[in-house]
């Protein structure tokens, strides 16, 4: 009985020194923060892995508010949000923090609508209207016009939201404030706000799931999760006015008009090209203007500059847009200032 | 082993191990209960240490506020509270006859005592079955019945505020059968230890006064029962209220005021699993504030039901 007892109480210890042990021989880097681009940021880990043994970085996704925190608190040595981080967050942590864009992502409509297949238009006004409830069927007028060939079932609307705080719902609600007033003046933006209609389900997979289980729903989710899941999205007029489906090209097409500021901090809320799709966003890196230790920062800037360069080729295939090359060199020359 | 040793000596060196040796076991017992005290004063604590910048900002109107916007930084659990006690006690509403039901006909002899065994087995599996589990049988069995029923229900007694449209199938009536399933275990497995302990002699005096098998159920068993099955139906109330996982997957999680049963509701405790992560500030506080509002609910809750319980306890005390 007390050798079990005794194994108990070791099991724990055993297993922390199991963790600890091989990081004595290397550079261990914790990271945490967005779960949206938590897959692509995996992957890089464990292929950078093959390209320099010797560093090992973890990351994991428990959102983008706990990974700005823990990164505050300095539990992490990489932050990730979605939202990057505000002026009051900054202060928090004494200026000591650089936000470097690593991928970006697009916000995609997606719907369930029986008969109606993907690539529906929807006007600026239709979709902001869908989330304000103000559109109620699915044979609304306001859709109807831009869709002629499409026959629209007399079916009522059921909006699905994030009942999460989250960084798409932040990014979602701000552009929808930026193209409709009334959507400004009555839900505003943010990461957890309330709908005037609908539905929620946690997460991009709760919201998934309810799309796919719900005749007449609309929801919005990343476009990584669309692709994946097989949602039909609609495709969005932006502010140039012509209608556009989300694509790696299209998000690529938005990203590229973007000119990002000193801090890189840019927020996309209603891009002006006319091949660009209307909803995409950054998310960033938070990593430490100097790190206690050399090695630390060494092995930082190795796996950021890792991300920035190779990693940006397997963006796509997980459904992220990579960054365009001036982004990559603006970010490069603000990720060599490390020490 | 040193016990019988001690013995085979003499009796008066028994009394002195006894008073030498101090009594560990009692101080094991007592610290073990201390700790649980502590610990929840602990948990109580922080929890109220961190809701204290809401409860300062938003006092009283928290409780009466009907909107809940972290992004404004408003924030109302109005709706919330009452799609936590509606939520609860149509559960309790659903699952009360059904479960009592089941006691009854599990206490009488109506079938072999092997297939009761059986029977009452199966219906105390239903509390072994993961909440998740039931989350998703609720979204591939209950939410299609409830799209389907509940547009019909819409369409004929939508004049009726509780069940007007437009129809959702993530919904408070959704999360309440779904719970009323779950809490029906807690019902069943109680009240039929507590009709199973009703004294025979009981019977045998109501059926020597030529009642009927029913007359003695509904008239002897039953009241003597009585504070049992309030308990059992406590008991269930608090499992219904603090479920999160299940309801969280079914209710639809909106925060909007709405007195339709087939609308989408929201209850504290999926409030608090769907915003936590993402919280920030005084949101974080908002959020311990409707903690605190749920472990206050929980304990009124059960204070009630142990008033309850002691009046009747009091007034069946003859019969005993």
């Amino acid at each position: 009985m007390i050798k079990y007892r005794l194994l108990i109480v070791l099991l724990p210890a055993l297993l922390l020194a199991a963790g600890v042990l091989p990081a004595t021989a290397s550079t261990t880097l914790n990271g945490s923060g967005a779960t949206f681009p938590a897959p692509l940021y995996l992957r890089w880990s464990s292929d950078f892995r093959r390209v320099s043994p010797d560093i090992i970085v973890n990351y994991q996704g428990v959102g983008s508010g706990a990974g700005v925190t823990q990164f505050a608190q300095g539990v992490t040595d990489l932050g990730a949000s979605d939202v990057a981080m505000t002026d009051a967050e900054i202060t928090r942590v004494n200026g000591d923090v650089l936000m470097l864009p690593a991928t970006a992502g697009a916000i995609v409509l997606a719907y369930n609508v029986p008969g109606v297949a993907a690539g529906l238009k929807l006007s600026r006004e239709a979709y902001a209207g869908l989330f304000l409830g103000t559109v109620k069927n699915w044979n609304d007028p306001s859709i109807a016009m831009e869709n002629p060939g499409v026959t629209l079932p007399n079916l009522p609307v059921t909006v699905v939201a994030r009942s999460d705080g989250s960084g798409t719902t932040a990014v979602f609600t701000t552009h929808l404030s930026a193209i409709n007033s009334e959507f400004s003046a009555k839900v505003g933006s943010g990461k957890s706000v309330t709908w005037p209609v609908g539905v929620a389900g946690k997460g991009n997979d709760g919201v998934t799931a309810l799309i796919k289980q719900t005749p007449g729903a609309v929801g919005y989710v990343e476009y990584g999760y669309a692709v994946n899941n097989k949602l039909t999205t609609a495709s969005l007029q932006n502010k140039a006015g012509s209608f556009v489906a989300p694509t790696i090209e299209s998000g690529a097409a938005t990203l590229a008009s973007v000119s990002l500021p000193e801090n890189l901090r840019a927020f996309i809320t209603d891009p002006e090209g006319p091949n660009d799709y209307p909803i995409a966003t950054f998310t960033w890196l938070l990593v430490k203007k100097a790190y206690s230790a050399p090695a630390k920062a060494a092995a930082v800037k190795a796996f950021v500059t890792y991300g920035l360069t190779t990693g940006q080729a397997v963006a796509p295939e997980l459904g992220y847009i990579a960054l365009p090359e001036s982004v990559v060199t603006k970010v490069r020359a603000v990720l060599d200032t490390v020490k | 082993m040193p016990g019988p040793a001690t013995l085979a000596g003499s009796t008066g060196s028994v009394a002195r191990v006894y008073r030498r040796r101090p009594d560990v076991f009692k101080g094991a017992c007592l610290v073990a209960s201390l700790l649980t005290v502590v610990l929840l004063a602990v948990i109580v604590g922080e929890i109220l240490v961190k809701a204290l910048p809401a409860i300062e900002q938003f006092g009283l109107g928290f409780l009466s506020g009907v909107q809940w916007s972290p992004n404004r930084g408003v924030f109302g659990v109005l709706p919330i509270l009452i799609g936590t006690a509606a939520s609860s006690l149509l559960a309790l509403l659903l699952a009360l006859p059904l479960g009592l039901a089941i006691a009854i006909f599990l206490s009488e002899n109506f079938l072999p005592a092997g297939i009761r065994q059986l029977i009452r087995f199966v219906v105390e599996l239903l509390a072994a079955i993961p909440s998740v589990v039931y989350g998703l049988w609720g979204i591939f069995v209950v939410i299609p019945l409830v799209q389907k029923y509940g547009a019909i229900l819409a369409a004929k007694f939508g004049f009726l505020p509780f069940l007007a449209g437009p129809v959702y199938g993530n919904s408070l009536l959704t999360a309440s059968l779904v719970l009323a399933l779950m809490v029906l275990p807690t019902i069943t497995a109680i009240s039929r230890a507590a009709l199973a302990t009703v004294p025979g002699t009981l019977r045998e005096g109501a059926y020597a006064l030529g009642a009927t098998r029913w007359e003695t159920i509904l008239s002897v068993i039953l009241p003597t029962a009585a504070p049992g099955i309030v308990a059992s139906s406590i008991l269930a109330f608090g499992r219904a209220m603090g479920e999160t996982m299940a309801v969280a997957m079914l209710i639809g999680n909106s925060q909007r005021l709405s007195w339709s049963l087939l609308s989408p509701s929201n209850t504290l405790s999926a409030l608090l699993a769907n915003q936590f992560a993402e919280a920030d500030g005084i949101q974080v506080s908002a959020l311990m504030y409707a903690a605190i509002l749920l472990v206050l609910l929980t304990l009124v809750v059960n204070m009630l039901g142990e008033a309850v319980l002691r009046r009747t306890q009091k007034a069946t005390a003859g019969l005993r």
